[in-house]
């Protein structure tokens, strides 16, 4: 195991990280604010990973692909919203897993209907393709450094739009008080409106980032799902602070975690033994680390203490 | 859940030769049809009926499920076929691990297989049995090629991998008993991954002098798009299973140039074959893949069989199937011991037509090739 093996792997903890931030920010907010389980998430990657290809396909552009991505997916969890969600807030978990589920059943096979079976083409353009070289001689896909830049770009602006604006004052009275800031006279449906539909945008930003450098297919989004699920727990149910330092320990731990038991397991183990176990280890990490984190803090990182 | 169900009767051209003696014959086709290995599971589908379609065969239906790519749903879907339905052959399964999970309680009841895909190799081997047909591939043959292509290029330490299921476990081995040289390294990932990042950071670790992966549908879509802007520059090799004409399109030009391995493509010289790529892009719109052809295959097989025996006397029926007496669109085509084909394999190249990314046939890697497992076989 070489350094530049463990470097390269902390870049990819990081990118991974960043794109599960995305993700794991609006199903906290949605979840913090309103106090609701939405399994459909996932579907909003998709849609935002499809609208992307559509728009790329037509009209060749990365940028405009980028912006559709956000546009469709903020309309799609706008409309959620205000047609199915909106009914859901005052009923119990098991009601808002039960309808969040079927929309995803009715969102993959909407559009498969619309646009087949087959994985659509979407590639990252000409200007971001190959990779560079960074200090110390590691090449590094162009791409992922780009994504790793607009993750910690939305981090900031996240943070920002939470911190300082008035909006942003209202969600985080919203996760705080949901009767109170109702009765101050706060249009309390438009927020959960707007709420969601920010949410529903950085889902839709993740799934077109991803999609070009993977594939752009139904059912995309629920692996992703389960992971995001995954960093909220572990940071803190409603917290975006929580969600990224989550996020980010979760990629690490997908990226690192194996190579580093590979290389400690082979220390004192035959090199057969010590890779079947490693390889059986590495894709329970992310869980063992959930546990360790809520046998510590049984409400994650930065949530609030029940 | 309820899931679609669409019931095609093919049973509405005129025939117009002498009536044989066949008696209806019902079909359960299992195949995934939803979720993302949707494309493979309806280009076995499409090349099926399409087969169906052309003989104008009266007496023969097709009942048609979707396994959404789950074990336990495939179960629950061939008990519900074989019980209430009353099918008399299955067919359909895209997936090692559901294969493994339906063909012997199908085969315990008595009930016919043909697959058109999956060929695990505890099916070819001890696991084998006298009503399962596998019309594809037993599933080391196309990874065997792969390792016989690599050793006349001159690779000798490959990096390999592939998904940790039954199918991936054969790819490694297959490539494995062909190829003289020693794996830089070996990797499982997971089935239906999509980041490939780590591996691409291992490969480069290593000091290998060449990639053989298979990872079919959407996961090879992920790692041709991630490698090609990896800064790697190893030569790939893999079966045709990541370059099918399904998804060759959403890969684009990383995958041109791939060498990759197949039992067949759309241009190998046969009547058959000729007719079947011609009828299939007119009737779908689409180049068939190698899983249409397939579909296609299996159907033809079957209704061969049809025509000269019936479902319900089963020997004569086995027999039937056993003779492969019909114009299998790969060319030359029989059944070993082990009901497993024994068929040449050929490397294909990754082209671009036009603006179709497609492939090209550029030299055979095995002749009237079986597998290994057939030595452990007996009924």
């Amino acid at each position: 195991m070489s350094l530049m093996l463990v470097f390269e792997q902390i870049l990819n903890g990081i990118q991974f990280g960043v794109m599960l931030f995305l993700m794991a920010a609006g199903l906290t907010l949605v979840f913090g604010v309103m106090g609701l389980i939405n399994l459909a998430h996932g579907s909003l990657y998709m849609i935002g990973a499809f609208a992307a290809a559509a728009v790329a396909n037509a009209t060749g552009s990365f940028l405009l692909a980028l912006a559709a991505s956000l546009g469709v997916a903020a309309a799609a969890g706008a409309l959620v919203e205000f047609l199915v969600i909106r009914r859901l807030y005052n009923r119990d978990h098991l009601d808002q897993v039960l309808a969040t589920f079927a929309l995803i059943l009715i969102f993959s096979e909407g559009t498969r209907w619309l646009f087949g079976s087959f994985p659509l083409y979407l590639d990252i353009p000409d200007y971001l393709k190959g990779a560079v070289i960074l200090p110390g001689g590691l090449q590094y896909p162009l791409y992922r450094l780009t994504i790793i830049l607009i993750g910690l770009l939305v981090a900031i602006a996240l943070y920002l739009l939470i911190a300082k604006t008035k909006i942003g004052v209202r969600i985080r009275a919203g996760e705080n008080d949901r009767e109170m800031i109702a009765a101050l006279g706060v249009d309390i449906s438009k927020l959960y409106t707007a709420v969601f539909a920010i949410g529903a945008a950085l889902a839709g930003l993740a799934g077109a980032l991803v999609g070009a450098v993977q594939s752009v297919q139904v059912g995309m989004g629920e692996p992703v799902l389960i992971l995001a699920f995954v960093v909220i727990v572990i940071g803190g149910i409603g917290s975006i602070k929580g969600a990224f330092i989550g996020a980010l320990l979760v990629g690490l731990t997908e990226k690192l975690g194996s190579i580093l038991l590979l290389a400690l397991l082979s220390s004192f183990l035959e090199p057969a033994q010590a890779k079947s176990i490693a390889m059986m280890f590495s894709s329970m990490l992310i869980y063992i680390l959930m546990a360790v984190v809520l046998v510590v803090k049984p409400s994650g990182l930065y949530g609030r203490r029940v | 859940m309820k899931f679609s169900k669409l019931t095609f009767t093919a049973a509405l051209a005129l025939a117009l030769s002498a009536t044989n003696a066949s008696a209806d014959l019902k079909v359960g086709m299992i195949t995934t049809l939803s979720g993302g290995g949707a494309g493979l599971g309806i280009d076995v589908r499409d090349g099926f009926m399409l087969a169906v379609e052309q003989s104008g065969v009266e007496g023969l239906s097709v009942v048609i499920e979707d396994d959404q790519r789950k074990p336990d749903v495939a179960v629950q879907l061939a008990d519900k076929l074989i019980q209430s339905e009353k099918v008399d052959v299955l067919t359909g399964i895209i997936w090692s691990n559901l294969a493994m999970a339906v063909v012997p309680s199908t085969t315990a009841q008595g009930k016919f297989y043909l697959s058109p895909n999956a060929g695990p190799a505890a099916l070819a081997g001890k696991g084998c049995h006298a009503n399962y047909f596998n019309v594809a591939w037993q599933n080391d043959g196309l990874h065997e090629a792969a390792g016989e292509y690599a050793n006349k290029a001159g690779y000798s330490n490959s990096f390999i991998m592939a998904p940790n299921y039954p199918a991936g476990v054969d790819a490694l081995t297959g490539y494995k008993r062909m190829f003289n040289g020693e794996p830089a390294g070996e990797l499982f990932t997971k089935i239906g991954q999509n980041d490939y990042a780590a591996e691409i950071a291992q490969i480069r670790a290593s000091d290998a002098d060449s990639v053989f992966f298979f990872l079919p549908g959407g996961m090879g879509i992920s790692f041709l798009k991630q490698y090609a802007n990896s800064g790697l520059d190893l030569p790939l090799i893999g079966p045709a299973f990541s370059f099918d004409q399904g998804i060759l399109q959403a890969v684009g030009e990383a995958a041109v140039g791939v060498k990759n391995t197949s039992q067949w493509n759309k241009d190998i010289e046969n009547p058959a074959n000729m007719a079947f790529v011609k009828s299939f892009k007119e009737k779908y719109d689409r180049l068939p893949s190698l899983y249409a052809s397939q579909g296609f295959d299996t159907a033809n097989l079957l209704l061969s069989a049809m025509a000269t025996a019936d479902v319900n006397d089963q020997d004569a029926f086995r027999t039937a199937l056993e003779a492969a007496d019909f114009e299998s669109v790969r060319g030359e085509f029989a059944f070993a011991s082990n009901h497993h084909p024994i068929q040449n394999i050929y490397v294909r190249e990754v082209i671009k037509e036009g603006d179709v990314f497609t492939n090209k046939i550029i030299e055979t890697a095995l002749i009237a090739h079986s597998d290994v497992y057939a030595a452990d076989c007996s009924f």
